[in-house]
C-alpha cells in the first residue's frame, strides 16, 4: 500500500476522495493489473468522451460519470479502489504521452472526469480537495462578496440560472489561472481578478490539475522515449503501444489505400461522395470563384486528403480564383498557401485534413462558408432567402419531409 | 522607400526594450535582440526572423532594405536570427517566450451592417463603428483585466490594432490569450445564419451589460441610425426581422412597415420610428417566447459590438504591423489613437507619406531626436508626443520598478542561500 503514503493522503473509511495525481506512485504493480486497470479506466474515459461528443449537459454528465465509475472502477475496499485509480491514471499517462494528439485526448477527458467526480462529492470533500490544491487562502472576504453581490448575481443569471443565489464562498484568483472560466464569461472579473464561485471551483482546480498534467506529461514523454521504451521493449512497450491505438478509433490521417482523384472527376465525385460541408464549400467556390481563408483550408486539405495531387490542386484553385482576382494575384497571394498545405513551403509539414471535431469547433464569421452545416447553419423559415441547412439539404436531395420536422424540432429546443 | 526617414527608431527601441536598455544590473541586455521583426519588401519577398542588437542596427537594416511593411513578432528564447545555430547545439529550444497581447479589428468585417462602404473602404460614416469598438475593448482591458499600458494604433487603412504591454499581458500563454479573446467573443454569425449574436441566459454578463449601457445602446440609437438608417428600406429591415425568431412578430412588423413609408419623414426618422415599434412589440410579447428575451440586445450587439479577428490574439507568434509604418496602399501612417479622445480621430486626416516627404523637402525637421516646441510643428509631431507622454513614459516607469524589485528579490534570495 505504498501508493497511499506516497500521495500523502489520509483516507477515512467513509470518505471516498479523489487523488490529485501530483506525484507518480513508487510501488510494484503486477503486469496483469498494469494492463487491466488501464483498460478499465480507458472504458470510463471513452464513455466520458462519447458523452461530451453527444452534447450531454453537466447534470447528465454527472450521472454518466457516476455510473461509469461504479461500473468499471469501484472496489469494495476503499484503499484498493484508490490504488486502482492512481495506478490506472499513471499507466495511461505513460500511454498517452507519446503524441500531441493522444495527449490532448487524454487530458481533456481526464479533466472532464475529474470535474464531474468533483461535482458529485459532498461539500466537505470538495472543501478538503480545495485545501489540498492550496486554494483556501484565496477565499474572497465576506465584505468583498457583499459589495459585488449584484454583479456576481448577474453572472449567474447570464449562465441561465433564473434566480441567482450568490454563494457564500468565492475564490479570488488572478484571471489567468482560470482560463476556461474566463473564456466562457462564467466568472466576474475585476482589475485582473476572477471571482470563482465555490461550486465552480472544480473548474478552477481542473485547470490547475490540467496544468500539472501537462508539465508532468512532457517529462514522462521524454523519459519514455529516451530510456524506458528500449529497456522495456519485451514487457511494457507492447502493452503501452497497443493500449493507445485500441481506443482512439480509426486514424484517417494516413490513408492506407491510396486513391487518386483527378480534376475531371472532381465535379462528379463532389456530388456523389463529398460530405455536406465540403460539398457546400465546393459549390460556393464554383459560384463565387472565391473562398475566404477558413474555407480554403477546410476544402483544400480535404481535397488533398482524398487524393488531389498538388499540380491538380493548383490548377483547380487557379481556375476558379482567376475569374475573380486574376491569375497574377492568385500566383502572388494564394498559390503559396496551397503549396504550403502540401508541405512544399515554410516548415514543410505535411498537413492532414481537418477532423470533424475541428470543423465543428471552428468559428466562421462574416463571408465565411466553412464550418459544419449541422452546427453553424441556421434552420430557417421558408420566407428567408439566406442559405440555411434545410435549403442546403433540400438542394442536395438529402432531405425527406420527415427529416425537416425532426431537424426543426431538435433545433428549436 | 516607405519606412525610412520618419520612423521613430529610438522610441520603438525604447518601447520594445521594456527598460532592459538601462544601466541597472537587473537588466537583460539581450532582451531587445531576441525580438522578431519581419519585413515585406517591394517585390513581395517576405523576410522573417530578423533581429537587431540595438536601435541603430535596426535603423541601418530598415534603411538598407527599405521594406514596404514592418511587422513585429514575439520575443524568443534565443536570437531569432541565429535560431539555426542554436538548433544544432540542441540545448536551446527556439520558442516564443513573450509577446504583447494584441487585438486586430477590421472594418471589412462589418460589411453586412454598413451601407456606406464595403471591403477595405472606410468613410466618416462607418468609422464610428471602430471608435465604439475601441471604447468597449479598452474599458474592459482596464477595468476587468486590470491592464494599464495599452496602445491603440490606426492600421493605416481599414481598422485598428491594440497592443497590451503590461508585463503580465506579455507573459500570457497561448491558452490564456485564447481565454481573453474568447471573453470578448459574442459574435458567432456567418453567412448562413441570420441571427449573428446569440445571447443566452436571463441577464447579460456584467462586462456585456456595461458595454451595452455605456456605449452600444446610445451609439445604436444615435450615431448609427443617423449614418446608416438601418431600418429605412425593405432590404435593410428584412435582415433585422430575420433576427427575430418568431414568425408572428416578423409578419406583424413587416405589415406595419411595408405600407408606412411616409415621404415626409427623413430616412433617419423612419428608421428610428421603426426601431421604437420593434422594441414596443417585443416588449409586449416578451412573456410569450423565452427566445425573444434578449432579442433587442441581440440586434444592438449584432450591429455595434466589436468584431475582433480573434485568431490574431490567440497565438504568441502572430505578427502585427509596427506602429508608425506607412500603409502601402493608402500611404497613411499608422499613428497611435488616444482611446480617451477616440471620437475625434479621423482616419482620412492622418498624414500620408507624400505629405511627409514634402515636409522633409521643404526643410521640416526630423522628429527622431527632437522634442519640445519643434515637434508640434511637424505633421507627425502630435502623434509622437502622444506616444511618448501617454504610453511610453508611464510604461518605462513601471518597467523600471519591476526590474528593480525583481533584482532586489533575487539578491535577497541569494543572501538567504549564503546564510545557510
Amino acid at each position: 500500500m505504498e501508493v497511499l503514503r506516497s500521495q500523502k493522503r489520509t483516507v477515512s473509511n467513509e470518505v471516498v476522495s479523489i487523488p490529485l495525481y501530483l506525484t507518480a506512485p513508487s510501488m510494484e504493480v503486477r503486469l496483469e493489473e498494469f494492463e487491466l486497470f488501464a483498460i478499465d479506466r480507458l472504458r470510463v474515459l471513452q464513455g466520458v468522451s462519447d458523452g461530451l461528443a453527444r452534447g450531454k449537459n453537466p447534470k447528465e454528465m454527472d450521472d454518466l460519470v457516476d455510473r461509469l465509475w461504479k461500473e468499471h472502477m469501484r472496489h469494495s475496499d476503499v484503499l484498493e479502489m484508490m490504488n486502482k485509480d492512481i495506478i490506472s491514471h499513471f499507466v495511461l499517462r505513460l500511454v498517452y504521452c507519446r503524441s500531441d494528439e493522444l495527449k490532448k485526448w487524454f487530458l481533456s477527458n481526464e479533466t472532464a472526469l475529474f470535474r464531474h467526480r468533483f461535482r458529485i462529492k459532498s461539500f466537505e470533500v470538495q472543501r478538503t480537495i480545495a485545501a489540498e490544491f492550496g486554494l483556501s487562502n484565496k477565499v474572497a472576504t465576506g465584505a468583498e462578496v457583499e459589495s459585488l453581490k449584484e454583479k456576481l448575481g448577474q453572472v449567474i443569471r447570464s449562465m441561465g440560472e433564473k434566480s441567482p443565489n450568490v454563494e457564500t464562498i468565492y475564490f479570488k484568483v488572478p484571471f489567468e489561472e482560470v482560463p476556461d472560466l474566463v473564456s466562457g464569461r462564467r466568472v466576474f472579473i475585476q482589475k485582473g481578478y476572477a471571482f470563482v464561485a465555490g461550486s465552480q471551483a472544480s473548474l478552477g482546480f481542473h485547470f490547475i490539475s490540467k496544468h500539472n498534467f501537462s508539465s508532468v506529461n512532457s517529462s514522462v514523454s521524454l523519459k519514455w522515449t529516451t530510456t524506458i521504451r528500449e529497456r522495456e521493449k519485451d514487457r511494457l512497450t507492447p502493452i503501452v503501444e497497443a493500449l493507445s491505438t485500441s481506443y482512439l478509433g480509426p486514424d484517417y490521417s494516413q490513408s492506407s489505400e491510396y486513391a487518386d482523384i483527378s480534376l475531371k472527376d472532381i465535379d462528379q465525385v463532389s456530388k456523389s461522395s463529398f460530405p455536406l460541408c465540403m460539398r457546400h464549400l465546393f459549390e460556393k467556390l464554383r459560384e463565387d470563384h472565391h473562398l475566404k481563408h477558413g474555407g480554403r483550408m477546410q476544402l483544400g486539405l480535404f481535397l488533398k486528403g482524398v487524393g488531389l495531387k498538388l499540380d491538380d490542386a493548383l490548377a483547380f484553385w487557379r481556375a476558379e480564383f482567376t475569374k475573380k482576382v486574376g491569375g497574377e494575384r492568385f500566383d502572388k497571394e494564394y498559390a503559396y498557401a496551397i503549396r504550403h498545405n502540401y508541405g512544399k513551403e515554410g516548415k514543410r509539414t505535411d498537413y492532414t485534413p481537418y477532423a470533424c471535431q475541428k470543423i465543428i469547433s471552428s468559428a466562421p464569421g462574416v463571408g465565411d462558408h466553412h464550418g459544419c452545416p449541422y452546427r453553424h447553419f441556421r434552420i430557417c423559415y421558408p420566407s428567408s432567402n439566406t442559405a440555411n441547412l434545410i435549403f442546403l439539404l433540400d438542394k442536395q436531395q438529402l432531405l425527406a419531409t420527415a427529416n425537416i420536422l425532426s431537424i426543426r424540432y431538435s433545433f428549436s429546443l | 522607400m516607405l519606412a525610412g526617414k520618419h520612423f521613430p527608431y529610438t522610441d520603438i527601441h525604447k518601447w520594445l526594450s521594456y527598460g532592459n536598455d538601462g544601466k541597472h544590473p537587473g537588466c537583460d541586455e539581450f532582451y531587445f535582440g531576441r525580438r522578431e521583426f519581419s519585413f515585406t519588401l517591394e517585390n513581395d519577398a517576405y523576410l522573417r526572423y530578423r533581429s537587431f542588437k540595438n536601435a541603430s542596427a535596426m535603423e541601418n537594416d530598415i534603411k538598407e532594405k527599405s521594406p514596404y511593411k514592418i511587422d513585429i513578432g514575439a520575443v524568443y528564447s534565443v536570437d531569432p536570427d541565429k535560431r539555426h545555430a542554436y538548433a544544432q547545439s540542441g540545448t536551446n529550444v527556439f520558442a516564443p517566450v513573450e509577446r504583447e497581447l494584441v487585438f486586430d479589428i477590421d472594418i471589412s468585417d462589418y460589411d453586412d451592417v454598413r451601407y456606406c462602404c464595403s471591403g477595405a473602404d472606410v468613410c466618416s460614416k462607418c468609422w464610428p463603428l471602430m471608435t465604439v469598438a475601441i471604447k468597449v475593448i479598452d474599458t474592459s482591458l482596464r477595468e476587468d483585466f486590470g491592464f494599464k499600458h495599452i496602445l491603440w494604433v490606426f492600421s493605416g487603412r481599414r481598422g485598428v490594432h491594440c497592443w497590451v504591454c503590461d508585463a503580465k499581458a506579455r507573459s500570457l500563454t497561448n491558452e490564456q490569450r485564447s481565454a481573453v479573446a474568447e471573453y470578448f467573443r459574442v459574435y458567432k454569425g456567418n453567412e448562413n445564419n441570420a441571427r449573428k449574436v446569440a445571447l443566452m441566459g436571463f441577464s447579460l454578463h456584467p462586462f456585456l451589460a456595461r458595454s451595452y449601457v455605456d456605449f452600444l445602446k446610445d451609439f445604436f440609437e444615435g450615431e448609427l441610425q443617423a449614418t446608416q438608417s438601418i431600418f429605412s428600406s425593405k432590404e435593410k429591415y428584412e435582415k433585422i426581422l430575420d433576427m427575430i425568431s418568431d414568425e408572428d412578430i416578423q409578419s406583424e412588423l413587416r405589415e406595419k412597415w411595408e405600407n408606412s413609408a411616409k415621404p415626409s419623414l427623413s430616412e433617419e426618422a423612419t428608421s428610428l420610428k421603426r426601431w421604437e415599434q420593434l422594441k414596443n412589440t417585443l416588449q409586449s410579447k416578451k412573456q410569450k417566447a423565452p427566445a425573444l428575451r434578449m432579442c433587442v440586445e441581440e440586434i444592438v450587439f449584432t450591429f455595434t459590438y466589436p468584431r475582433i479577428d480573434l485568431e490574431v490574439s490567440k497565438q504568441m507568434n502572430h505578427l502585427l504591423k509596427a506602429p508608425f509604418c506607412v500603409h502601402p496602399k493608402t500611404g497613411r501612417v499608422c499613428v497611435p489613437i488616444d482611446p480617451n479622445n477616440c471620437d475625434e480621430f479621423d482616419p482620412l486626416a492622418v498624414p500620408t507619406l507624400s505629405q511627409l516627404i514634402e515636409e522633409i523637402n521643404s526643410g521640416g525637421v526630423r522628429m527622431e531626436v527632437d522634442d519640445g516646441d519643434d515637434l508640434d510643428k511637424t505633421l507627425l509631431g502630435k502623434s509622437i508626443k502622444f506616444f511618448r507622454s501617454s504610453f511610453l513614459e508611464p510604461l518605462l516607469k513601471s518597467c523600471k520598478e519591476d526590474i528593480e524589485s525583481s533584482y532586489k528579490t533575487k539578491i535577497e534570495k541569494s543572501k538567504d542561500s549564503f546564510s545557510w
